[in-house]
């Protein structure tokens, strides 16, 4: 790394009431690193190109398959609910879309409201494996579901709630165990974030905003371990947000409310930390042989012009420049949640606040 | 089975847990605009209680002061809305027309829904079906570009769509998943976050593009933001003060950039300048649920509503429901229309069109339905 000492600056954007810590929407990291170099790039804009009635809505998640199709999982509208521990939470339904690399809508998956998976209930990520298989990440139903190509489930893992548990019981099922952020291992989650592979078909979960550990499954979805609790220590994450998986098998988390990236090794062991690229909501790492990590220090939900670029480094933490901000035109970010890499230049970001996604190309 | 079972349960938990939530929504049927004591609750009998007899009567507050103002004749043209079978229009929450005269609705149906509707009241489309921002009605605005604007109080979330229906811009964010910094706080915060709103109510423009939102039942500010959606300054606080509101219901602003604010629940329409400077107040027109500007060229006309509350009492009703015809100083021109269900009558008007001086598109809370009126001239525009 270049710079020698980072500073950071806690940037409380709005004065929302207590409590709304979460989500990193009152606390945005601002990198104040020696300014690395501006990538200029060019966007596609509005390039989807979607029936007359359907309509994005927060995007979570876009990943391209490796013919160039394009799967967007985005929060539409339409009836849903959750119950939480005090009320209702009413909910749009989540959607699954494919289109081709021209952006030509070609179908969904579960294409009425009933034909709707079980585990689409508020959209959070999707990612495709290195078989072509769609992953989703549902943090609602706290469900991780994996696709093939024609639409068919493979695995699940984690268990949607049920809205009541045992006659008798105060709790429901599903749940997962410990109280939230205790670090329990096992098999189910509090609100899941992410979802990545190692070569050997290692699935890694970040889980999430209700418990704060990465939970590492065989590829047959066997639970194997899982590692980290709420806090601040190496180790540890207020929020991982996003997860990405080098070639090596090593983990990188972006600790959002850490405002860190953590490195892990393929047993979870801590290895390094970066700590110039502001709050990371949106890993993704590049295949091929020279590798990179993007990183988005997406804008909190108070703030749609605070911060919002994007990093581009080397899988050390070099930061190789910067693009993007804040904002709501094309060219900007309106809190990018997930990113797509397969192609180092050619990148799509989910915006949850702009309701897109946009195609990038960097120059 | 046992899915399906609990799906179904969830689901009616959301209904009712909307109705709960929205309870003091204007569309929801209980508010009532004014302070009277049993307003929202009238005595058994109380459509019988003869005038004055209750000190002057429960309408008495809500009597406007421009009450004898002249009356403005009008037409009004029966059945113009005309819907396909198997589509119906439920409240008649917000109306707005575009440059080709095109008419676009929207309405808190089973979802909250946006037509179309061309100048003959033939219905043309639907805007942002199943919308992620279509949670609980509250306007709609069409500005000088023909971008349709839809103020969501459900998704506190302004939503631009582009005249080809495409959402383009949004402004506020809808409270989401449990733990996403989002929960909404019931009393008012002052100032209020830039850009979050609490149940806004309306939204217009200035001739720079610049925009303006009414926020709306839980804060009470007008906030300002540039054309990109950049936040500029905001006015207000809950009170009947100068520059404060008591339920911001709905906005407009003029060619020179006054804006205009209707504080419903005190009966005030408060007027800013464009810098959001306060500039003066009208309090004789009644309660402007609906407010709306003509857009000229050349001179301009402010109409406001002070409509019939969804209250169910016909005291308030003998002395509400009128639309007033106005200067932008506030000189009274003329009133018309009277409570009540029939074609040419108002049922607790939401929102007013008037693209055209003379030719208004109304729509009503408590019949389901848009109307339009061809008024005559008033005395005032002899001169034009």
């Amino acid at each position: 790394m270049k710079s020698a000492r980072i500073a950071f600056t806690l940037v409380f954007a709005g004065a929302l009431a207590a409590g709304s810590l979460m989500d990193g929407s009152v606390v945005a990291g601002q990198a104040q690193s020696a300014q690395p170099k501006e990538i200029p790039f060019e966007t596609a804009g509005d390039f989807l190109k979607l029936p007359d009635d359907i309509h994005l809505g927060e995007v979570a998640g876009a990943a391209t398959t490796q013919k160039g199709n394009l799967f967007v999982y985005y929060q539409g509208g339409g009836p849903n609910a959750t119950i939480g521990a005090s009320r209702v939470y009413i909910n749009g339904g989540a959607r699954l879309l494919e289109f081709d690399r021209t952006g030509k809508f070609l179908r969904e998956i579960g294409n009425s409201e009933n034909d709707r998976p079980y585990a689409f209930l508020f959209a959070q990520g999707v990612r495709v494996d290195p078989q072509d298989n769609i992953w989703i990440v549902d943090r609602a139903s706290r469900m991780v579901v994996k696709f093939d190509q024609t639409g068919k489930v493979l695995l699940t893992l984690g268990r949607r709630l049920e809205a009541v548990g045992e006659l008798g019981s105060s709790g429901v099922f599903g749940r997962a165990s410990g109280p939230p952020g205790s670090g329990v291992p096992g098999d189910n989650f509090n609100q899941p974030l992410d979802v990545a592979w190692d070569a050997a078909g290692n699935i890694f979960i970040p889980d999430g905003y209700g418990n704060a550990r990465v939970a590492k499954f065989d590829k047959n979805g066997k639970f194997i371990k899982s590692w980290g609790a709420t806090g601040a220590e190496q180790g540890q994450f207020n929020i991982p947000a996003s997860i990405a998986v080098d070639a090596k098998g090593m983990v990188y988390v972006a600790d959002m409310g850490n405002q860190r990236i953590q490195v892990f090794d393929n047993d979870g062991t801590f290895k390094s930390e970066i700590k110039n690229v502001g709050a990371p909501r949106a890993l993704c790492i590049s295949p091929g042989a020279t590798q990179y990590l993007y990183s988005s220090n997406s804008n909190p939900t108070e703030d749609p012009f605070l911060n919002g670029e994007i990093y581009k480094m080397q899988l050390d933490g070099t930061v190789v420049g910067r693009f993007g901000k804040a904002g709501k035109q094309f060219k900007e970010f309106g809190m990018v949640n997930e990113i797509d890499c397969r192609d180092p230049n050619t990148l799509y970001v989910a915006e949850m606040m702009n309701w897109r996604v946009q195609k990038l190309t960097l120059k | 089975m046992r899915t399906r079972f609990i799906y179904a349960v969830t689901v009616a938990l959301a209904l009712s847990a909307t109705i709960t939530l929205f309870a003091q929504a204007p569309a929801g049927g209980t508010q009532t605009p004014a302070p009277p004591p049993g307003g929202t609750q009238p005595p058994a009998g109380g459509a019988q209680t003869p005038p004055g007899g209750r000190g002057g009567g429960r309408g008495a507050s809500l009597r406007p002061k421009s009450i004898d103002a002249p009356d403005i004749k009008f037409e009004v043209v029966k059945d113009f809305m005309k819907l396909p079978p198997n589509v119906y229009l439920g409240e008649g929450i917000g109306i707005a027309t575009n440059s080709k005269g095109h008419v676009f609705v929207n309405t808190c149906a089973q979802q909250t829904r946006n037509f179309e509707f061309d100048e003959k009241g033939n219905f043309v489309r639907e805007i942002g079906k199943d919308s992620y921002g279509n949670v609980f009605c509250h306007g709609i605005r069409v500005d000088a570009q023909d971008n349709i604007w839809v103020i969501d109080e459900g998704a506190n979330s302004i939503i631009k769509y582009n005249p080809q229906g495409r959402a383009v811009m949004i402004l506020g964010r809808r409270i989401g998943f449990p733990y996403n910094g989002m929960e909404p706080p019931v009393k008012e915060i002052n100032p209020a976050p830039p850009y979050i709103f609490n149940r806004p109510t309306d939204v217009a423009w200035d001739a720079a593009g610049n925009i303006f939102v009414a926020d709306g039942y839980v804060n009470s500010r007008i906030a300002k933001y540039d054309k990109y959606g950049k936040f500029i300054k905001q006015v207000g606080s809950r009170g009947s003060g100068p520059g404060q509101f008591t339920l911001l219901h709905a906005i407009a602003v003029d060619a020179q950039g006054n804006v205009y604010g209707g504080s419903r629940s005190d009966q005030r329409i408060v007027v800013f300048d464009n810098d959001l400077n306060y500039k003066t107040t009208f309090d004789h027109v009644g309660a402007p649920w609906s407010l709306c500007i003509t857009p000229g060229p050349g001179h301009q006309y402010l109409y406001t509503s002070n409509s019939n509350p969804d209250s169910n009492d016909s005291e308030i009703h003998k002395v509400t429901g009128q639309i007033f015809k106005m200067e932008l100083d506030g000189t009274v021109l003329g009133k018309f229309g009277v409570p009540g269900k029939e074609q040419g009558q108002f049922s607790t008007v939401h929102g007013i069109d008037c693209r055209v001086e003379n030719e208004l598109l109304i729509t009503e809370i408590v019949e389901w339905r848009l109307q339009k009126f061809i008024l005559h001239p008033t005395a005032a525009q002899g001169g034009k």
